[in-house]
């Protein structure tokens, strides 16, 4: 094992999968010799040449269209959009073109691509660069959305999803991109569609993505002080949901909260806790809690008071634990 | 709505003979696979006539675009294409698909939703493709094939291979984003592509005067850095001329070409369309102008057919299409949840 940043971690995949696959190309805005906004395609340049780094227009329907056009015709591409606010730009060609590929074309054709693209927030960047958009996509037939916590999944997830035969939209966290983790030395895959049990527990189960793993991984310290434990699923991809795994664990804790940093209503959180009342509401002991940001763009000068965070995931838990 | 104003035709050299009223009386012109021309339109137009027949009879779920009238631009744009080439298409597409060389059975199946068709029945008009024959869909939303038809030249490019793309688009789809960012894009890296505009003078409703300032879309290539040709849309020759040379210039890797083909619709935006919105007499005055019967015209006036082969064509067509509707209406539909066989996430 190593230690890694979260970007170098994407930064290797691209690497990787370059090398491995002639087919594999990278586009997008300030890619080329600036190595991204963010420093997720530094080198590629160098290594691979302009033929298979292609700095783009600022065109995001342009860059995203092209590469659907390019993956039906059998090549691979990785986008990467600057900002994960910058989707909307070009939601046509992800949610009418790119999800619907395959099944309006009864699979004659298929979308191998990858869409990178950084969301969340915690570097202040404002209501315009900050949003978890990942329920909007999750919510769309045809689309894997994939949301990495780790530098070790940032990797194998980004390395599955360069081989997946459909499109994935890789939801990176901008705040989670100079953070450090141990990789694997060796090569490695992270199945998309399978999530992961952080921290095992039998009293309540907390499901989580992306940055809020971290805060949940807190919160469960603190409960563990205060003689609650708790199980901490890392969902990884949205969609596929790995439905079996929030169902096991809930299985054995009989209680639920989850959380996310995308606004509450109508989110991921809203889905699973409607999901596990169908299908399961049986074994609950409590009312489901979520845990999300306040129904508000992303401030640019509160964030602190507007993410939610460890604090406020120990308190839906205490809730819950009432019953 | 008057005759579109034409500009320049495509190429100046090498002028073919005219199908029209003016064409040269004298010498009869060789056989420039003028048949297969004249084929390709009548079968577009003979399929259509037929989609709205059975439209009408309630046979169709959902509703359809046909583009009797405009068979020109499809038959001109992709006679210059081979099989190795890539079109994409929009809404109003049966014409370019066919003249593609999409077979007309599975074409026919899907429009009709059933289980044996291209797309599996998940389709229908608006979305028919053919991997087979170089068709990457037709597309439900204005403008989007655009972005779409970049991808497929650019891996020509990228693969190093002299195969080009087409991208049909309307008049009103030069108003979209994905038009002047494609347009750009594709100079910049002078990808192997056309951009073929079938202008016929309607977005939807709305008459191109009420929704732009110039005349010519082609004049907009010059702000993107290509070459911008307008022709007579409804004169396949002319199409084909302008087609030849744009796609003579993508395969020797000089770039993209605007293309627009200026045409007439027939009929409404979608079958059924009551046409409140047309002008008295505008229907009428465009159908004056028939690339077919200007074409036929032209092949008896030079000596290249006379009427019993042409209606002998037609007849051919007319049990060909029989068969596909035929077939078609005894196939089952798609199985009950067959939709969820396609979906993956």
């Amino acid at each position: 094992m190593k230690e890694t940043r979260y970007i170098k971690a994407i930064n290797e995949a691209l690497h990787e999968e370059m090398a491995r696959d002639e087919t594999v190309f990278i586009i997008g805005e300030d890619v080329g010799a600036p190595g991204g906004a963010f420093g997720g395609t530094r080198g590629l340049l160098q290594a691979f040449g302009e033929r298979r780094v292609r700095d783009t227009p600022i065109s995001e329907s342009a860059i995203v269209g092209l590469a659907l056009g390019a993956a039906m015709k059998g090549l691979r591409p990785v986008v990467e959009i600057m900002f994960a606010d910058f989707l909307p730009v070009c939601m046509d060609q992800i949610v009418n073109q790119i999800a619907k590929t395959r099944f309006m074309f009864g699979g004659q054709f298929t979308a191998p691509l990858v869409i990178r693209a950084p969301g969340g927030a915690g570097l202040n960047a404002g209501p315009q660069h900050s949003q978890s958009l990942e329920a909007w996509f999750a919510h769309i037939p045809g689309l894997k959305v994939v949301m990495p916590a780790t530098p070790a999944d940032a990797k194998g997830l980004l390395k599955s999803a360069i081989r997946d035969d459909d499109p994935v939209l890789f939801l990176e966290h901008k705040a989670l991109y100079a953070t450090s983790g141990a990789i694997p030395e060796e090569e490695y895959l992270v199945p998309i569609g399978k999530a992961d049990v952080r921290r095992t527990g039998r009293d309540v189960t907390i499901v989580t993505a992306s940055r809020m793993v971290y805060q949940t991984l807190e919160a469960a310290e603190t409960l563990a002080g205060q003689g609650t434990d708790a199980e901490v699923i890392d969902l990884r991809s949205l969609t596929p949901l790995d439905k079996d795994a929030i169902f096991k664990s809930v299985e054995k804790t009989s209680r639920l909260v989850i959380a996310h940093e995308a606004v509450k209503s109508f989110g991921i959180g809203a889905e699973i806790a409607a999901m596990i009342s169908e299908e399961m509401i049986d074994v609950l002991d409590a009312p489901i809690a979520r845990v999300g940001a306040p129904f508000s763009p992303v401030p640019f000068s509160q964030e602190g008071d507007y993410l939610p965070n460890a604090s406020d995931i120990v308190r839906a838990v205490e809730k819950v634990m009432t019953y | 709505m008057n005759k579109p104003q034409k500009s320049t035709p495509a190429a100046s050299s090498k002028a073919a003979p005219k199908p029209s009223n003016t064409a040269a009386a004298g010498a009869i012109p060789n056989d420039d696979g003028f048949l297969e021309l004249h084929y390709s339109m009548l079968r577009v137009r003979r399929v259509e006539e037929r989609l709205l027949q059975v439209f009408s009879e309630g046979k169709i779920p959902g509703f359809i675009h046909v583009s009797i009238g405009q068979e020109a631009v499809a038959t001109g744009v992709c006679s210059c294409l081979t099989p190795a080439d890539t079109i994409f298409t929009t809404h109003r597409g049966h014409g370019h698909t066919l003249a593609k060389g999409m077979e007309l059975k599975p074409f026919m199946a899907e429009i009709y939703g059933r289980a044996n068709g291209a797309c599996h029945g998940n389709s229908g008009s608006m979305h028919v493709a053919s991997s087979e024959a170089g068709v990457g869909g037709a597309n439900g939303i204005v403008g989007a094939g655009l972005p779409i038809s970049l991808g497929s030249a650019f891996a020509s490019a990228f693969k190093g291979e002299d195969s080009v793309t087409a991208v049909f688009f309307g008049d009103g789809a030069s108003n979209q984003g994905t038009f002047h960012e494609s347009m750009n894009l594709a100079a910049l890296w002078n990808l192997p592509l056309i951009f073929v505009c079938e202008n016929n003078g309607w977005a939807q409703f709305t008459s191109q005067k009420s929704y732009m300032k110039i005349d010519s879309i082609a004049r907009r290539a010059e702000g993107y850095g290509m070459p911008g040709v307008t022709v007579d849309g409804d004169d396949v020759l002319q199409v084909r001329e302008g087609m030849r040379a744009a796609v003579a210039r993508a395969r020797a890797g000089n770039g993209p070409t605007l293309l627009e083909c200026k045409t007439y619709r027939w009929f409404g935006h979608y079958a059924g369309d009551p046409q409140k919105y047309r002008p008295a007499n505008d229907l009428e005055q465009t159908r004056k102008v028939d690339c077919i019967a200007n074409f036929e015209k032209f092949l008896i006036g030079s000596g290249l057919a006379d009427r019993g082969q042409l209606d002998a064509v037609d007849a051919g067509l007319r049990a060909e299409i029989d068969e596909a509707i035929a077939h078609a209406e005894a196939a089952p539909a798609a199985p009950r949840g067959q939709f969820l066989n396609d979906v993956y996430a």
